[in-house]
């Protein structure tokens, strides 16, 4: 009889997404649709305020005040989309300090990317160009994924990503017109930041365990590799913008599939940086277990006075 | 005028750089947001008050080129613009208060400093914004909306961790006696602020000291804070005699504009 009725909470759960209705915190969802999302939108979560450590990297050394203070801007809207991505990941049952936790402890992932070093200014145009260009094409059909809070939030993430991306775009676009010292800059950058770009869509499809099922619950709407081909195509052709080359000698416009071939990735490196061998995992983690260490004062006294501001509140009104 | 232009900037601009530090490493999510809400605000103050110095430069340079020794400055070919102000002078060519260019510490320091700073900014903006000189009474104006956010802002949490736990408590009273031997410098006058004084543009600053203790004692009142008793301060920062701490923040700050002379960024 319960089993019955499961079932048929799974067929009308499966009815609205088929239909696009939207699924909201208070709807019946089956559980491991539940587990998919809040692993899905903490990694994202992480990957925010993880990401705020590699371009935080360079705001004391900013070349200009113009470029400190909307690097400064960047940065802090990261902090903001990591606010909504938490928030929105609470609405299924799990709290920010769970969270934040399963981060700490090496329990949650993070988007690899960021486990990569920044090593010169044009690091920062890149990881706009690039990081935040693989990043916008994997979040813009999220727009749309079937859960209404990540999708709201993911809407208002995207209208920012994308100017990210375009201040990003012309950081290195002032350095490809500059001296030649600026020119080579740029383009070590580009070689050190593509291939890990492009490993962001995660692994080819074949080898990608969750793609079905998240396709069908249409938390996902396309697969690693649909994406991962659309940002080469568009790559390959901004990169001429910059009179820069994309590092990879394989790439090349294939007018039978009507896009670009492009070279083997290095999954035997995605795999080990994953894992925990990147060049920055220990710091990374490092630094958000020390902020959030040293912070433990400050939010033990702010909790401490609010209850005894309430205190006092209760009892001015008894 | 440029000197006192000069001096707001330099005061805005490290301390903006200090806070700043503190962004992707804040205490918890919402005050990384809103400690670099705060660093953006003074960075913007600081190029408004250096564009307006490097008009004032460019317009009377035979007057202005002696103030300044460094090379890099004077290898800078035509008009300068903020980021020659900002990247090109050394240490002693720098005329902020000493307490902005002290380490950010912890977060007891960096919310006693802010308060301390944002309530001199307020007394002197609020007069400024009156000045005979329109483009330091516009800044002062625009300025001025923000610091009155930024008292308002630190002195809650100057009161919340004053009036937190015992170690909150604790670390605020460390960080007011780091802190007290560096207020007195506000309200010591250097010369081009007693020159600006002299010609009515600005009021002497001794003026502000009555009503920034006054204010600084309420809130500690309501913090349970005491008021340090000190009667000497360090100064010097204003005539270009600084801590040993602004050499390493320049020397960070400014390594990509010196190794790359000339350069668009």
């Amino acid at each position: 009889m319960e089993k019955q009725a499961t079932i048929n909470l799974e067929q009308q759960f499966q009815d609205r997404v088929d239909q696009d209705i939207r699924i909201e915190p208070k709807d019946w969802m089956p559980e491991k649709y539940r587990q998919t999302l809040i692993r899905q939108i903490s990694q994202h979560a992480h990957s925010e305020i993880v990401g705020m450590l590699p371009e935080g990297n360079w705001i004391t050394r900013a070349p200009s005040l113009r470029r400190k203070a909307t690097l400064i801007a960047k940065v802090q809207d990261e902090a903001g989309h990591g606010l909504y991505l938490y928030s929105a990941a609470e609405t299924l049952g799990i709290s920010r300090a769970e969270m934040i936790d399963q981060l700490h402890t090496g329990k949650a992932k993070y988007s690899s990317i960021f486990n990569y070093p920044t090593l010169t200014w044009a690091d920062i145009g890149a990881i706009g160009w690039l990081v935040d260009g693989a990043a916008i094409m994997n979040q813009v059909p999220l727009c749309r994924t079937s859960y209404g809070p990540y999708a709201r939030a993911m809407v208002r993430i995207c209208k920012e990503e994308s100017f990210h991306q375009r201040q990003g775009f012309e950081i290195l676009l002032t350095l490809s017109r500059g001296t030649e010292a600026q020119k080579a800059m740029c383009q070590d950058a580009i070689n050190r930041w593509w291939w890990p770009s492009i490993m962001m869509f995660g692994p080819a499809d074949d080898a990608s365990p969750h793609t079905a099922q998240s396709m069908k619950w249409k938390i996902k709407r396309f697969t690693n590799d649909e994406l991962r081909q659309k940002f080469v195509d568009i790559c390959a052709e901004q990169v001429k913008i910059l009179g820069m080359q994309l590092p990879d000698s394989e790439l090349k416009w294939n007018p039978e599939t009507g896009h670009h071939d492009f070279g083997k990735i290095n999954w035997e490196e995605f795999w080990q940086v994953i894992s925990g061998n990147g060049p920055c995992n220990k710091e990374r983690i490092a630094a958000r277990v020390k902020a959030h260490e040293e912070g433990a004062w400050v939010r033990e006294a702010a909790t401490a006075f609010a209850s005894k501001q309430a205190q006092k509140q209760s009892a001015a009104v008894a | 005028m440029f000197l006192l232009s000069l001096h707001l900037a330099d005061d805005a601009l490290i301390l903006g750089h200090r806070n700043s530090e503190w962004t992707g490493h804040g205490p918890n999510l919402e005050q990384d947001i809103a400690i670099s809400n705060i660093a953006l605000d003074q960075i913007g103050q600081a190029r408004n008050f250096y564009q307006y110095a490097a008009e004032l430069y460019n317009a009377n340079k035979d007057a202005y080129t002696k103030t300044f020794s460094s090379p890099a400055f004077h290898q800078v070919i035509g008009p300068i613009d903020e980021d020659d102000l900002a990247y090109l002078r050394d240490a002693k060519e720098f005329r902020n208060h000493l307490m902005v260019e002290l380490k950010k510490g912890d977060w007891a320091v960096t919310i006693t400093r802010q308060f301390f700073m944002s309530l001199y900014q307020q007394l002197l903006y609020s007069d400024l914004q009156y000045s005979a000189d329109k483009r330091l009474a516009a800044i002062s104006e625009k300025s001025l909306k923000e610091v009155h956010y930024h008292v308002r802002w630190s002195g809650e949490w100057v009161i919340r961790l004053g009036d937190g736990t015992e170690e909150s408590h604790r670390r605020m009273e460390t960080a007011i006696d780091q802190l007290w031997p560096y207020v007195g410098e506000l309200f010591i006058p250097a010369d081009f602020q007693l020159e600006a004084a002299a010609s009515g543009q600005l009021k002497n600053p001794e003026y502000y000291r009555e009503p920034w203790l006054e204010k600084t004692a309420a809130a500690f009142d309501q913090a349970g804070l005491a008021m340090p008793a000190l009667n000497w301060y360090q100064k010097g920062g204003k005539l270009g005699i600084h801590t040993e701490h602004l050499g390493y923040l320049l020397a960070e700050m400014q390594y990509l504009q010196r190794s790359h002379p000339g350069a668009q960024w």
